[in-house]
Parts: C-alpha cells; sequence; structure tokens
C-alpha cells in the first residue's frame, strides 16, 4: 500500500472515530441529564419530574432537623418554595448562600434527594462588602 | 475632616515620590544594557549552543538505545540498525559543528569564550 | 505609605511589562540585541517590583491593617496569623497578584536561563510573557481589582477568612494550583516565540522541557491537595466531586500530561511538531479558563456573566490567546512538518500517540460536562447539567485505556519493537498480572465491583512493568559494571534520570489510581442519629457515642474557631479499639444577626472530621449537633447579658456549653470506611519523587564540559572512516 493511500485510511478511521464519539456524547448529555430550574421555574413546571434547583437559601427559613426544611427563592427575585431535604448537609449551607439541591416537586413542596444539596464551592466564595463591620 | 483630607493628601505625595523612586530604578536598570556596546560574540555562537544541545540529545539516544538493547528489548539486529542511524545522525551533527569553526575543533562553548 | 509603595509597584511594573514586550518586539525584527538585552532586565524589574508589592500587602495582612478592602474582606484580628497570610490569595484581586507574581518570577528565571540560547526565538518569548504580565496588571490598575483598594473610612475589625479555608492543604492549595497554571506560560511563550521564528525544531522544547515538567508536577500536587482538603475538612468525606473549579483544574493538566508526552517524540523523532506547539497552546488556554472562568459566574448562567467585572477583559483574553494560537499554527504549517514518520505502530511513538489522543478526549469530555450547563442553555433553553455520574460513565473507560496504555508503553523502544522482543517483554508482566488477579479473586472481594476488578488487574500491569524496567536495567547494568545489585539500581536510576523518574511517576499514578478505585469501589458509609450512649455498626465496627463535648476557643485544628460541640466515641472491631472526637466549629456572624450570644450560632459552621489513617483502611467520622436545644436558653442570654460585662459574658458561654453537655442531644453521625484511600497520597508523593528525579540535573550535563574535547575529536575520526 502506498504512503499516501495509507494515509488517507487513518484519517478516515481517525475522523469516523471521532464523529461517533461526538455523537455518543451529546446523544447520552441531552438525553439523561437532569433539568435545572430556578425555583420559580419548579414552581410552574410539571410535578414529579426530577430537577436540579438552584437558588438561594431564605433568611430565617431553615430548620435544622431531621429532614431539614428551607425554603429557596430566585437568585434576583422573591418567588421562593419549601424544600424538605434529608442526607448530609455541607458546611457551607447557610441563609442567604446559594445551593444546588436534586428532587422533584411534591404537593407544592420540593423534596430533595438524599445527599444531593450541594453549596457553591468556597473557592469562589467573595465575602460580602457589605454587614455590620463596614 | 481635614486630617482626613490631609491623609489623602500625603497618600499622593507618597504614591508620586514611589512611582519617581521606582520608575527611576527601572529605567537605570533597563537603559543601561543599551548604552553599552552590543555584546560582541562569536557570530555563530548560537548555532553552535543548538548544535551542542542536539548533539547531547542525540548522544542520550544512543545510549538509550544502548541499555534498550541490553535489557533484552530492541533485538541484535534492529539496534544494529537503530544504532548506525542514530550514530550517523550524530556524525551529521558533529560535522556541523566542525565546520562552524574548523580550526577550533575541541571546541565548544568555552573555546569560545577563552578567546573572548 | 504601604498602599502608596503596592500601587506604585504595579503602576510601574505595568509599564516595566508593556517595555519588554515592545522592546523584545524592536530588538527580534531590529536584530539590535542590545534591546532584547534591555527587555530581559525590564521583566527582571517586574519580579522585583511585583516581590515588593507581595511583600507590602502581605505586611498590611499580617498588621491587619483594616483600611485595606482585601483585609476587611478576608481577614480580622482573631485570625490566627498563618491564615492571615494566606488570607491573601483566597480574594480575586490578591489571587490576580499573586498570578502576576508569579508569572514574573517564572519570567525572570526562564530568561536567565536562556540569556545565550535560543537568540531567534527568545525576544518573541519576552514580548509573549510581558503582555502576559500587563494583561494581568492592567486587570488591577484599570479593570478595578486593586489589592491595594483602600475603604473610606476603616472597620472596626474585618470579616475574617472563611473558615472552610483554613485548612493547612487549603493553604497551599491555590499558590500551588496558580504556579502549575502560570508555568504553562513559559512554554507557551516559546513555541510562539519559535513559530513566530519558523525555528520550529526541538530547541524550544529542550529548554522549556524543565518549567513544563515544573508546572506540571505544581498543578497535579495543588488539585491533590485540593482532594485531600474536601476529604478532610468538607463535612461529605468524598475527595473529588466533578465540580466546575475541580474540572477546570484538571482540563489543563490532562493537556499538559499529553504534551510531557509528546514532546518526547518531537525530541526523538522531529514528528508531531504541529501536534506540540496546538497542545501546549491549548494548554495554556485552558489554564487561562481554568485561572478565571470559574470565578466570573459564567457557569451559573450566560446572563449573569454580564455582571461579572472581569468577565469581558478575561474572555477577550482567552479569545485572544486562542485564535491567535489557531491562526499563527495555520500561517507556520509548512514549517511544522514532520521530519520523520511512524515506522511501525509497534513502536513507542505509537503509544505516546494513542496516549496524547486518550488525554485529549477525555480533557474535551470533561470540558463539555463542565459547560454542559452552557451548551444546553443555549441549545434548547433550558438548563440541564452533567452529575457525577455522568462524568464516571464518560471519565473511567478511558482512564482504563489509560492504565493499560501506560503500562505497555515503557515495554517498547522508538521507532520499532520486533514481536519477537515484545513478547519477551510481556511475558513477566502478564504472568505477575494474572497471579495478582488470582490472589484478588480468591482472597479479597475485588470481584464485587467489575470496574474496579479491572482497574486493579490493570494497576498490577503497569506495576509490574515498571518493576520489570527497574530490574532488567539493574540486571543490565550489573553485568556490564560489575556491581551489587543496590550499587546496579542505583547508578542505572542516576545515569537514566528522565527515563526511570517517568517510571516512578507511572508506578505512583498507578498506586493513585489503586487508591481511587479501592476507595470507591468498596467504601461503607453510614448516616445515623444517635443518643449517648446508643450504638450502631459499620462495616464490622461498633461505633459508640459516648458523650457530647463543648468548649469554647477548643478547637485542636488552630482555626481560632470560638465554639466547638463535638462528641466522644468509641470504635470497636474484634481487639481493635480505639476513640474518635469529631466535632463542629462554629463562627461568629459578621453582620451581628441572632444577639450577642446568638451571632456565633447563626454564622459558619464546619465540620472538624475525626480521620484514622491506615494503609489498609480509613475510618473517617463527622458529626452535626443538634443545636436547637439551645435556642432557648440563647434567648435568654440575650435578653438578659447582652449589655453585661465581658466576664459576665463568657460566664455565660461557659453556662450554655454545660448545657448542652448536660441536655446531650441526639447528634447526627456520618461514619465513612473506605478502604486504601491513603494510598491516593502515597502515589501522589511518589509522582512527586519521580518528577524530582526526572528533574534533577543530569550527570551528564556536568561532565558534557570536560568530555566535549573527546567527543569532538572521537566524531572527527569517526566522520572520518
Amino acid at each position: 500500500m502506498d504512503p499516501a493511500r495509507k494515509r488517507k485510511i487513518r484519517l478516515v478511521v481517525a475522523l469516523t472515530a471521532a464523529v461517533v464519539l461526538a455523537g455518543a456524547l451529546v446523544w447520552t448529555s441531552f438525553g439523561s441529564a437532569t433539568e435545572a430550574a430556578t425555583p420559580s421555574q419548579a414552581l410552574h413546571g410539571a410535578p414529579g419530574r426530577s430537577i436540579e434547583v438552584t437558588g438561594k437559601v431564605v433568611d430565617g427559613s431553615v430548620r435544622r432537623g431531621d429532614p431539614l426544611r428551607f425554603r429557596v427563592r430566585d437568585r434576583n427575585g422573591a418567588t421562593s418554595i419549601p424544600v424538605v431535604y434529608r442526607g448530609t448537609i455541607p458546611d457551607p449551607f447557610r441563609e442567604g448562600r446559594e445551593v444546588i439541591v436534586t428532587g422533584r416537586m411534591q404537593n407544592g413542596t420540593f423534596v430533595g434527594q438524599r445527599d444531593s444539596l450541594v453549596t457553591k464551592c468556597p473557592s469562589k466564595f467573595q465575602s460580602k462588602p457589605g454587614g455590620k463591620t463596614l | 475632616m481635614g486630617r482626613a483630607a490631609a491623609a489623602i493628601h500625603s497618600a499622593g505625595v507618597e504614591y508620586a515620590l514611589a512611582i519617581v523612586v521606582f520608575g527611576l530604578g527601572v529605567a537605570f536598570l533597563v537603559v543601561r544594557p543599551l548604552l553599552r556596546p552590543a555584546e560582541r560574540e562569536a557570530p555563530d555562537q548560537a548555532r553552535r549552543e543548538q548544535l551542542e544541545a542536539a548533539k547531547e540529545a542525540k548522544y542520550r539516544e544512543i545510549r538509550d538505545a544502548d541499555l534498550d538493547h541490553r535489557m533484552g528489548k530492541l533485538s541484535d539486529e534492529d539496534h544494529r540498525e537503530t544504532d548506525r542511524e542514530l550514530r550517523r545522525q550524530a556524525i551529521e551533527i558533529l560535522r556541523q559543528l566542525d565546520e562552524l569553526a574548523p580550526e577550533e575543533a575541541p571546541g565548544g562553548p568555552e573555546g569560545a569564550d577563552a578567546r573572548r | 505609605m504601604t498602599g502608596a509603595v503596592g500601587n506604585a509597584c504595579l503602576a510601574v511594573g505595568l509599564g516595566a511589562a508593556l517595555y519588554a514586550a515592545g522592546a523584545g518586539v524592536y530588538g527580534a525584527r531590529s536584530g539590535r540585541r542590545e534591546f532584547v538585552t534591555s527587555a530581559r532586565w525590564a521583566m527582571y524589574c517586574l519580579a522585583g517590583l511585583l516581590t515588593i508589592a507581595m511583600i507590602m500587602l502581605e505586611s498590611a495582612y499580617l498588621r491587619t491593617d483594616l483600611s485595606f478592602k482585601l483585609v476587611a474582606q478576608n481577614s480580622s484580628h482573631e485570625t490566627p496569623t498563618f491564615y492571615k497570610l494566606t488570607a491573601l490569595w483566597s480574594s480575586q484581586e490578591g489571587s490576580l497578584l499573586l498570578w502576576a507574581f508569579l508569572l514574573s518570577v517564572y519570567s525572570s528565571v526562564v530568561l536567565l536561563v536562556t540569556r545565550r540560547k535560543l537568540r531567534e526565538i527568545v525576544p518573541w518569548a519576552t514580548a509573549v510573557l510581558g503582555v502576559v504580565a500587563a494583561f494581568f496588571l492592567s486587570l488591577m490598575i484599570v479593570f478595578g481589582q486593586n489589592p491595594f483598594a483602600k475603604l473610606a473610612r476603616a472597620p472596626v475589625d474585618g470579616n475574617g477568612l472563611e473558615p472552610l479555608l483554613r485548612h493547612p492543604a487549603m493553604a497551599i492549595h491555590p499558590p500551588m494550583l496558580y504556579s502549575g497554571y502560570v508555568g504553562f506560560a513559559i512554554p507557551f511563550a516559546f513555541a510562539v516565540g519559535a513559530l513566530i521564528t519558523r525555528r520550529t525544531g526541538a530547541d524550544w522544547i529542550r529548554s522549556t522541557r524543565r518549567f513544563a515538567l515544573v508546572a506540571w508536577t505544581l498543578l497535579g500536587t495543588g488539585i491533590l491537595l485540593g482532594a485531600l482538603w474536601s476529604y478532610s475538612e468538607l463535612g461529605w468525606g468524598g475527595y473529588w466531586a466533578w465540580d466546575a473549579v475541580e474540572n477546570a483544574s484538571l482540563m489543563p493538566w490532562l493537556l499538559g500530561t499529553a504534551f510531557i508526552h509528546s514532546v518526547m517524540v518531537q525530541e526523538k523523532r522531529g514528528m508531531l511538531k504541529m501536534w506540540n506547539a496546538g497542545l501546549i497552546m491549548a494548554t495554556f488556554t485552558a489554564a487561562l479558563i481554568g485561572t478565571f472562568l470559574v470565578r466570573s459566574g459564567i457557569l451559573d448562567s450566560i446572563h449573569a456573566f454580564g455582571a461579572s467585572t472581569l468577565g469581558v477583559p478575561f474572555l477577550i483574553f482567552i479569545g485572544v490567546v486562542a485564535i491567535g494560537s489557531v491562526v499563527l499554527l495555520v500561517s507556520r504549517r509548512d514549517s511544522l512538518r514532520s521530519e520523520g514518520q511512524l515506522e511501525s505502530l509497534l513502536s513507542r511513538e505509537t503509544f505516546f500517540l494513542l496516549n496524547n489522543l486518550v488525554l485529549v478526549v477525555l480533557c474535551l469530555v470533561i470540558f463539555w460536562g463542565t459547560f454542559f450547563p452552557l451548551i444546553s442553555e443555549a441549545v434548547t433553553g433550558t438548563k440541564q447539567s452533567w452529575g457525577p455520574p455522568m462524568f464516571e460513565r464518560w471519565t473511567v473507560p478511558l482512564a482504563l485505556l489509560l492504565a493499560l496504555l501506560s503500562g505497555i508503553g515503557p515495554l517498547l523502544t522508538w521507532r520499532r519493537a520486533s514481536p519477537a522482543t515484545v513478547r519477551r517483554a510481556l511475558k513477566w508482566p502478564l504472568v505477575a498480572t494474572a497471579v495478582a488477579l488470582g490472589v484478588m479473586l480468591v482472597v479479597t472481594p475485588a470481584a464485587e465491583s467489575v470496574t474496579s476488578l479491572i482497574m486493579f488487574t490493570l494497576i498490577a500491569f503497569v506495576l509490574a512493568a515498571v518493576a520489570q524496567e527497574f530490574l532488567r536495567g539493574a540486571s543490565a547494568r550489573r553485568v556490564m559494571a560489575r556491581e551489587s545489585w543496590p550499587a546496579a539500581m542505583a547508578s542505572l536510576v542516576r545515569r537514566n534520570r528522565r527515563r526511570y523518574g517517568g517510571y516512578l511517576v507511572h508506578a505512583g499514578i498507578a498506586i493513585l489510581f489503586l487508591g481511587v478505585a479501592a476507595s470507591s469501589g468498596f467504601h461503607a458509609q453510614k448516616d445515623v442519629s444517635l443518643r449517648p450512649g446508643q450504638s450502631t455498626r459499620i462495616d464490622g465496627y461498633t461505633v459508640t457515642y459516648r458523650r457530647p463535648t463543648a468548649g469554647i476557643n477548643s478547637d485542636r485544628g488552630g482555626t481560632g474557631a470560638p465554639i466547638s460541640l463535638g462528641a466522644v466515641l468509641d470504635v470497636r472491631r474484634g481487639g481493635d479499639h480505639w476513640t474518635m472526637r469529631p466535632s463542629r466549629n462554629y463562627y461568629k456572624n459578621n453582620d451581628g444577626t441572632g444577639g450577642v450570644f446568638g451571632q456565633y450560632f447563626t454564622g459558619d459552621s464546619t465540620s472538624e472530621v475525626d480521620l484514622r489513617w491506615g494503609l489498609k483502611r480509613d475510618f473517617w467520622m463527622a458529626v452535626q449537633p443538634d443545636t436547637t436545644g439551645l435556642m432557648k436558653p440563647l434567648r435568654e442570654l440575650n435578653r438578659r447579658f447582652s449589655n453585661a460585662s465581658e466576664r459576665t459574658q463568657i460566664a455565660g458561654f461557659v453556662a450554655l456549653m454545660e448545657v448542652y453537655r448536660r441536655t446531650a442531644p441526639p447528634a447526627q453521625f456520618r461514619a465513612i470506611v473506605s478502604p486504601m484511600i491513603a494510598w491516593i497520597w502515597i502515589g501522589g508523593a511518589i509522582v512527586l519523587v519521580g518528577t524530582l528525579t526526572a528533574l534533577w540535573p543530569t550527570a551528564e550535563a556536568r561532565r558534557r564540559r570536560a568530555a566535549s574535547l573527546a567527543a569532538a575529536r572521537l566524531g572527527r575520526e569517526l566522520s572520518r572512516a
């Protein structure tokens, strides 16, 4: 086989593999990734579907205990939903912090999956310049 | 209020002063090389250094192949061929090195340094 | 004073960086060497200025000068001294300064080392480094990220360092990570210089190889320290969560891994020139993304992006780097042609090529998964995200493939290997692997997790292959030099540092994977609520909650936490028996909600995990005390003693602690038994030893001068023959 033809075959094989791989990646991603929503989208969305809600923990709403109860609101808004959650509570969890929790809406309450509560990674924390001390 | 204004004012003076001091320091260090006549060096100094580095790399390759052979990873036949090819390349590099300055073959960097 | 000097350093530094870029380009184009020297001195000056700036900022932190915005934001009087110093890089402005400082130091070192080499490339590399430094400095000066910004009025006390960051691993994690990111700027700058001047041989690689290796090592160390922090400080017990921040640091590391492998192919065979240049450009772009994109808020939503002040300039810079790189690569494609050809599929370069492909695909998969929320929002309108299971589904097979390749690669030789020698090289490693597999199946429960079993088998293969390389090399030396085994082993490594250092790295990574596979496949976890006296069982251990603890300023970790509530537990299995003391630290909140007493319970709180390390398994324990019972006494204390003297208030806290110990409400515990997790850190340490071995100046470099005379003569004689 001459080198030019060999190279062409190699190129075709490589490209095919790349296309197949990329296709599989796209296919599996859109198929099985969980939908992310804000609290207001969750409130108006179809109940019973598994979604991932991102929002801020409403001040004064946290009732620690088993289960943990709190409310999350939109990042820039007042709409909030009640959340019931069991499992580990990450250290940074606190009123006013942004959290992500996976679960489904049931009778107007968001029931979180066990251990699905995530707070935003602390290496990004920017202490608020407001507050009493400033 | 007066004190605050004075503090801001003195901070401004300090800042300006620091800029001048650092600026002059940097300017001195940066301009110095420009005032000196450009370093005189053998015209093919850079080329020589590249060839020296290439030579070292090639020697290492020869030793690598040798080690592979002694470890039994390279068959006698393959080693003969590889070694011959690598040595040919090494000799080519050495030939180019020699061409650079035929009269001072023991050369290498220190030869040029000594001459300077 | 401090602020004025710091600001002046930044301003003059920006001037010096721009001058270095300009003088470098002018020197390169006009051929006037003195301008190149001058540009180099400008970079030295920049390093000096930024060192002063760092010292100034650190001194402000050390004095807790609260008139500085940064100090007030993330330090305070009561922050322990060590954490005052590390608070510098917990803010965005501070980390930009750290980045620029590290870049200037790296640049000065590389320019010093190469001052008599690569005459054509260095001026352009200087210019590139100057431009990158100028960009970071202008972020601080022009785009309002000034680390020396002052507050109109200094507050009484600062916010203090985020309690979660008060951990030794987290204190050195950011500088390590940044040193890694920044380090890749050096080979990047030289690659750009090489392409511009069409000097695309292996010279730029030889001069910057060490820098790439150092950057790779530091980035890897940083990533591991981050994992260690996550495991031993965050109260969830894992070390990797496929969080965007983690992924962003992993991507340049993966590309860097590909780069340090593939450059060897160019050094030895003159192939893959285009690939190597493209790879280091991609690595640096990924490092920039890692530095910044996570902080920008772009991953939260496309719409949040505009709100970030840094977003636009950074995105433009990343765009310029990426597009500039592509344009440069395409315009120089004629000088990037291969000198050699792949001679055989059964050769080391083929396996390097394959490993490169797998690493790049791995990086692309992680990139896709990390940015999937953005991609899906752009395509479908709804934001979707990749959870850890999705990441695992894609990365685990690729990791297995990588392990296989890293086992076979070292057994092959460059150019071509004959099937017979390959069979011989594979024989013993395969036998050893088969034995290991048999032992695992019979003696251990490894078969319960198929993925882990495959991984274990591959790891056994890699380790056996590495061991064989050592043994065969040493025995070859023994025959040749008549040395004893230990002496042969030592001189083998000494004479072939790069090769055997690399093998050590392979072994280290394999051991690291061993820890990952064992701990993720076979860990036991239990979340349970216990009252004092109650017991639970996990993985054959009996855990008994003995008594609660409560203390003021009693944290053992040195984080300066005012209040710690914890538990004393007995753990017992057979004759093995020990005590564990996990606790939870409570920090004052800074806005004063909750009143004088209550403010200590509405602020941050962090798990202080108790860990019993072991080579076989770790026992990990965290506690979540129930403080609802303290709320009533707290209200009472707030009502009666808010204006009392400090001594009375302290007495109030002491009484409160007594209430907690006395009432002893049920506490939530999480216990985790992770087999062999310690091997992750041990593997990391071995990798470090391996890279140090490979980086150590070779004997040959020191011998070179003495030997060059003889070598040249030999060469002449050989060429005559």
